[in-house]
């Protein structure tokens, strides 16, 4: 098992976010979240990265314990977190960006890692000195998967990639995300676009006010007449 | 010949205000605090480098470094122990911190050193002379803009070439992003503090150099001043903090030379709410507005 966890409680203030949650994620598969707004799916990778903390439970991942690992030392070990809204450094430029997603890995292995990024994303390369500002929301959205890419990491999750861009784009970067998957790296996707993220999925979770609520594989929850009624419009 | 004489007065007076305001600016930048005890680290590396240089007959050079070594411990240990811990606290709570870490460093150096003002031999001696002597420049002066300078362009190096000065650019854009990225930010922001305090130390032993009176209150006015100085060239911008101190020296220096001596501080913050109106971020501050 690659990220196991465990019966997290996760509080803001007085707000109970997560209830006990507890899933797994095996290696070579892509996993999704799917719910609703404020169902705690950011909130759950959050914690698995480190940035936020449980009250209960653990987080193994490799079978090692990360759930006291400060978030810095969690990108070591080869997790990586695209965070919601990219969050790319605006004020730095692509290439910069990229530098600083390599940041825990040896000044020899940066390069290689570097023309990697580039030949999936050749539009970064055109773009490689400019302003992280100046890109367009596509543009900066392929800009945070290289970064958390340079990273080399095992498990790589993504938080609503999908989001604010135009259905062409969507595409695009489900198709990067299968591409990822297919070279080797295991996937949890955050997403409200269930229905994509449903038909890449190997297994998926529905999360709903902080309990996850009904799991199974991708296309299992696809048909599913209550993920149908409430994400699909069906 | 005379504005000359306030010119060059000016430029290296605000040369010791773009020091320390590179400081300020550095750890406002990254750390995103007013760190008002800043100035009082000033006063604390000027009575180190009088200490080395004159009751331990210390050569100049070596007196500065060793200032430069206590105010780097003092400054990583005031932020380990007063400001980390705030981390997450309302920015108001840490600047009243700061505010009372600046006292206790102040009545600190009373109880240790007294009220009394330590006279301060300047760190270099001699003048040039130009023009026939018409034009004299203290060789001071000519030190404290070449350190000016020198300072500045190797901060900027840092923060643009090296690994760590790229960390320190991340953390200052978004701390949570740069965690994900693998940066230690609290070992980013620590090192920091050290550069600012280091910084402070050298302006320190400059500024006593320039008024040689040496009290617990030195570093008081000077830090204010410098801050002002960080806002007028857009806090954050290390450019802006070098632009900003050569500018607030000159305006200081040709106020007191042409209006009035007592009226010299007044017009100079005068010029800064002026400036503020037209260009709220400052001079070369980048006024970036929230992408939603």
């Amino acid at each position: 098992m690659l990220l196991e966890v465990e019966n997290l409680n996760v509080y803001y203030g007085a707000i109970h976010a997560l209830k006990g949650i507890s899933f797994q994620v095996e290696e070579g598969e892509i996993v999704t979240l799917i719910g609703a707004n404020g169902a705690g799916k950011t909130t759950s990778l959050d914690t698995i990265s480190g940035l936020l903390r449980s009250r209960t439970g653990d987080i193994r991942f490799m079978g090692e314990s990360i759930a006291h690992t400060a978030p810095h030392q969690i990108v070591e070990k080869q997790l990586a977190h695209v965070p919601e809204g990219r969050r790319i450094f605006l004020q730095m430029t692509v290439e910069e960006n990229l530098d600083m997603g390599a940041f825990t890995r040896p000044k020899s292995e940066v390069d290689a890692s570097l023309e990697q990024v580039f030949a999936l994303f050749p539009r970064l390369k055109e773009r490689r000195r400019q302003i992280g500002g100046t890109l367009s929301g596509g543009e900066q959205q392929m800009l945070a998967m290289g970064r958390a890419l340079m990273s080399k990491p095992k498990l790589m999750m993504l938080d609503e990639p999908s989001m604010g861009l135009a259905p062409i784009l969507v595409e695009q970067v489900f198709d990067i995300i299968k591409s990822l998957h297919k070279a080797g790296t295991t996937i949890l996707l955050v997403e409200q676009n269930a229905q994509m993220a449903l038909t890449i999925a190997d297994r998926a979770y529905v999360l709903e006010n902080g309990q996850i609520t009904l799991t199974g594989t991708g296309s299992e929850l696809i048909h599913s007449e209550q993920v149908q009624k409430a994400y699909l419009g069906g | 010949m005379e504005f000359l004489a306030y010119l060059v007065s000016g430029i290296s007076l605000g040369s010791v205000y773009a020091i320390i305001a590179l400081g300020y600016t550095m750890v406002y930048g990254i750390a995103k605090m007013l760190n008002f005890a800043h100035g009082d680290v000033i006063m604390i590396g000027g009575y180190i480098s009088y200490i080395a240089a004159v009751n331990l007959g210390l050569p100049t050079l070596v007196a500065v470094v060793c200032a430069m070594a206590v105010c780097t411990v003092l400054g990583v240990v005031i932020e380990g122990l007063a400001y980390r811990p705030l981390r997450s606290a309302p920015s108001l709570a840490v600047l009243i911190t700061a505010i009372g870490v600046s006292y206790f460093l102040q009545n600190s150096a009373l109880l240790i050193w007294g009220a009394n003002p330590k006279s301060y031999t300047p760190v270099v001696e001699g003048t040039l002379k130009l023009f026939g002597g018409q034009l004299s420049i203290s060789n001071v002066s000519i030190l404290t803009v070449a350190a000016c300078i020198v300072i500045m362009i190797g901060l900027t190096l840092f923060t643009s070439k090296t690994k760590m000065g790229k960390a320190m650019r991340a953390c200052s854009e978004d701390k949570g992003a740069a965690q994900l990225m693998g940066i230690n930010v609290n070992r980013t922001i620590s090192l920091t503090f050290a550069i600012g305090s280091a910084l402070a130390a050298i302006a320190g032993a400059l500024l006593c150099s320039f008024s040689p009176a040496l009290m617990p209150t030195t570093g008081s006015m000077p830090g204010i001043k410098a801050f002002t100085a960080a806002v007028f060239g857009g806090i954050g911008s290390i450019p802006g903090a070098f632009l900003g101190g050569i500018l607030l020296g000159i305006i200081e220096s040709l106020a007191r030379g042409y209006i009035s001596t007592q009226l010299s501080n007044s017009i100079v913050f005068a010029v800064l709410i002026i400036i503020l109106l037209v260009r709220p971020a400052g001079l070369l501050g980048k006024y970036v507005p929230e992408k939603v």
